[in-house]
């Protein structure tokens, strides 16, 4: 569906929540098919395509007089839900029989929305044979059979007024269709390698699974290690071995199984050795909902471990800097010797847009690593606390790395003499490390009253949501680094008269950090944990209302906002 | 002997713990076997066996208490020239690490594995371990022990490690033999150590252990894995020697296919940027 749209030069956005079930279920995809690019979840629903009998309760809230449901007439007619929407009768299943089987009934949706939207249906054909082209030949005729027969009925619908009154507009764009098409999991990965990563290690736990899984098939064209493990502490600890042994190692896990690694990630600060954790982060606690999103491990990440040592925690905001941010992540782990960060969470991780360009070839691989020599030190004192890190079997330096205290060659010791300068050295660590910490982005008027604060995956959504909120009094700054925060951060909260943080998860816990770091309280919260998204009209509603509920800061008019909003798509 | 592992360092284990003869038997192993420090590394635990390199002239990681299997496995993978050595106690191996042990062995990583075993936990002063005999009284297990001893060597068998041995570290010359045959062999190689503890196990002593041990013949065929899982199932008398092999399994580092034509180890690789370039282009 996304890659036809964009081929045919539309701008594509597209998201899923899923059950964490092996079949069956509530489950849904969302799309956005726009003339300008669209990077966040909206709720309002154009055309609803549902393929079972629960499907308009499903998504009972998302509906809305100007939602027109197309599909089998059992799937709305006796459905309590969706009275106020148009209704379009298409009976997929039988028309799908016709064809050979009702699984083709998803190609005759796909075929109907390309008819719709004034997809090309030769661009369609060209995918459909690209993903069917090896199933045999009947296999391949039915879907493009399929596909033909909803393109049809779209086209014919698109210039029924009776149902579409108002006319569907879209501009092709023919630069859209050599877009990038990236899902946040396929950026992570692509970082990943581009970043030299070549050891990944993980036990298969949603939604951190697709990107070993990726790893896997690519292994020996990367010349990667990839290890589905007996359990999350091997994991870590086998990260830690490859990475002692010069690798580039990662991890990617979400919090049950992080919740495991935490012994290692301790050991990883002690020895000293280069490591990526991917946390992909689903609500929790506990098993919570497998399937779902939340941003509530970012104090897991801050904390976790044994003893203090210096770490980095980067949470990307778009699926273009999951990318840049992972690659980054390799080159900043090797350089400073610590645990590097990224958290994600299942949002990010399954929506998939189009991306116009990707800077990509000028990206270095940095091994920081030298070449031994007898006299070597793995824990040399150095005046930065970085000591040069040598490989084993590289060079004639014997590299012994050791949990306990160790003193410079890396041996066991109890003297509370070197214990003190063995910490203060990898501490000293963290003043480099903040200096190249990442500033947080400002968007919005310079001389805000205002200031919305988010982090992570929300950026493109609470970016949707202020602009069609249109206040000019109101800035947002949104952290990508969020341990440890860049020095600036100060100066922007410092000049906001009401700050509203905005966070997926129940305690607000980003803010609980801004706190810590500029002794600054938020004056708002606004915050979600019912395992799904935040959507752009959720968050008009809920910023409007955080404003109001500052008297000198309340609304004049409420015209301002538009109801029905993001218009264009 | 002097060898090329050695290193002037005070020890701090008991005077006439078993951890001295096996220090010595694997120093003397590895240099009459031509290796090298900078080409060998040992992965450690927790426990008085895991600061085995502390005493060493080598390469070390000693890690978390368990763990020392999977930093094994990881640097095996990550550069398969190295000559690896897991290296650790009872405790660490079959209690903490578990779970780990159980899967090294159906990875089959080319790497050593000894365990040294004194049927009770010294560093934390005299506690059961899980090879402690029943009826073992600890101040813990203050009415006696009354798990079943964990069977590593039992386990490894049924599981089809490749090769499965058991010494006794009062008998040095012998020892060392076995350990030598252990590191040639290419795939997990077990060596279940007896070696006692002289501070908190007054039950399995060195003259104990000499009782109640023997030697396996050369009538003993080590391919015959049901007659090695008979051997293996003796307590009475302990056999010592090589109990098992299953040379023909693959490795983990041949699975892994990297290795297949080219050992470069993965930190002197670097990324193909064209393969790099065709992959990212492929999502337009």
């Amino acid at each position: 569906m996304t890659k036809t749209m964009k081929k045919s030069g539309y701008h594509v956005f597209s998201t899923k929540e899923y059950m964490s079930r092996v079949r069956g279920g509530e489950n849904s995809t969302s799309f956005r098919i726009s003339s300008k690019p669209v990077h966040a979840y909206v709720d309002r629903i154009d055309f609803l395509f549902p393929f079972i009998a629960k499907g308009l309760e499903h998504v009972q809230n998302r509906l809305t007089p100007s939602t027109l449901i197309i599909g089998e007439k059992e799937y709305y007619e006796k459905s309590e839900y969706g009275q106020q929407c148009k209704r379009f009768e298409v009976p997929f299943q039988t028309i799908a029989k016709e064809l050979g089987g009702t699984i083709y009934s998803n190609i005759v949706v796909v075929g109907l929305l390309c008819g719709l939207l004034g997809a090309n249906l030769d661009d369609l054909n060209i995918l459909i044979k690209g993903a069917f082209g090896d199933k045999g030949s009947a296999i391949l005729e039915n879907n493009i059979k399929a596909a033909s027969k909803g393109y049809t009925i779209g086209m014919e619908l698109r210039t029924n007024v009776e149902v579409l009154p108002q006319k569907i507009s879209l501009i092709q764009d023919k630069d859209i269709s050599s877009d990038y098409l990236l899902s946040g999991d396929r950026a992570i990965a692509l970082g990943a390698i581009a970043g030299g990563c070549n050891y990944c290690t993980f036990y298969p736990m949603s939604p951190a699974t697709g990107i070993p899984t990726f790893f896997s098939h690519h292994d020996l064209e990367f010349s990667m290690v990839v290890d589905q493990s007996e359990d999350e502490i091997s994991v870590m600890n086998k990260a830690i071995g490859a990475s002692y042994a010069g690798a580039r190692a990662m991890v990617s896990t979400s919090g049950g199984g992080f919740a495991l690694m935490i012994e290692g990630l301790s050991l990883v600060a002690a020895i000293e050795t280069p490591l990526v954790i991917h946390l992909g982060q689903r609500p929790a606690p506990a098993t919570g909902m497998p399937t779902h999103t939340e941003q509530g491990d970012l104090e897991l990440a801050l904390y976790a471990g044994h003893g203090a040592f210096p770490r980095i925690i980067y949470a990307p905001e778009t699926i273009e800097e999951a990318f840049f941010l992972t690659q980054m992540a390799f080159n900043i782990a090797d350089k400073f010797q610590i645990p590097v960060f990224l958290l994600t969470d299942q949002y990010l991780i399954d929506t998939s847009y189009n991306i116009h360009a990707l800077e990509y070839t000028n990206l270095t691989v940095e091994k920081h690593f030298i070449k031994t020599d007898t006299k070597y030190q793995r824990y040399k004192i150095t005046e930065d606390g970085i000591s040069p890190r040598g490989i084993p079997g590289f060079g004639t330096g014997i590299i012994r790395s050791d949990s306990h205290t160790h003193d410079e060659s890396g041996m066991i010791t109890e003297n509370a003499v070197i214990r003190t300068k063995m910490v203060d050295k990898f501490l000293r660590k963290a003043e480099a490390i903040k200096r190249e910490a990442i500033p947080p982005t400002l968007s919005g008027s310079e001389d805000y009253k205002i200031l919305v604060v988010g982090w992570g995956s929300t950026y493109p959504i609470i970016s949707e949501a202020l602009e069609l909120l249109g206040r000019k009094d109101i800035a947002f700054l949104h952290f990508q680094q969020v341990y440890p925060l860049h020095s600036s951060t100060t100066r922007f909260i410092q000049q906001a008269q009401k700050i509203i943080s905005i966070e997926q998860n129940p305690t607000g816990q980003f803010g609980k950090l801004l706190k810590l770091e500029t002794s600054r309280d938020v004056d708002a919260k606004i915050l979600k944990y019912d395992g799904y998204c935040f959507s752009v009209e959720e968050l008009v509603e809920k910023i409007r209302n955080a404003v109001n509920s500052f008297p000198e800061m309340k609304e004049k008019t409420q015209e301002s906002f538009i109801g029905s909003g993001c218009d264009g798509d | 002997m002097a060898t090329k592992f050695d290193k002037d360092e005070e020890i701090h284990w008991c005077p006439g713990c078993g951890n001295y003869p096996s220090l010595k038997v694997i120093k003397e192993a590895l240099t009459e076997l031509w290796l090298t420090p900078q080409n060998t590394v040992i992965a450690t635990g927790i426990g008085q066996a895991a600061k085995t390199p502390h005493f060493m002239n080598v390469n070390m990681i000693n890690g978390l208490h368990g763990r020392y299997l999977s930093y094994a496995i990881a640097i095996k993978a990550s550069n398969p020239s190295l000559t690896v050595i897991a290296l650790s106690g009872d405790g660490c191996t079959y209690s903490e690490g578990g779970n780990h042990f159980l899967h090294a062995i159906r990875y089959n990583p080319h790497i050593i594995n000894i365990v040294h075993n004194n049927q009770v936990f010294g560093l934390t002063k005299g506690q059961a371990s899980p090879t402690s005999q029943r009826g073992f009284v600890t101040d813990v297990q203050n009415r006696g022990v009354y798990n079943e001893p964990f069977n590593g060597p039992a386990i490894a068998i049924a599981l089809g490690a490749s090769f499965v041995a058991r010494t006794f570290i009062g008998d040095t010359v012998q020892s060392k033999e076995i350990y030598k045959k252990a590191i040639q062999h290419k795939g997990y190689a077990l060596i279940d150590n007896l070696c006692p503890c002289v501070t908190f196990n007054r039950v399995n002593t060195f003259p104990w252990f000499k009782q109640h041990t023997y030697y396996v013949d050369e009538t003993h065929d080590p391919l015959n894995q049901a007659e090695a899982m008979k051997l293996s199932l003796q307590t009475d008398k302990l056999p010592l020697g090589v109990l098992y092999m299953n040379p023909n399994k693959a490795t983990y580092e041949e699975n892994i296919k990297l290795y297949e034509s080219d050992n470069t180890p993965l930190f002197q690789r670097s990324v193909d940027k064209a393969k790099l370039s065709e992959l990212i282009e492929s999502f337009r």
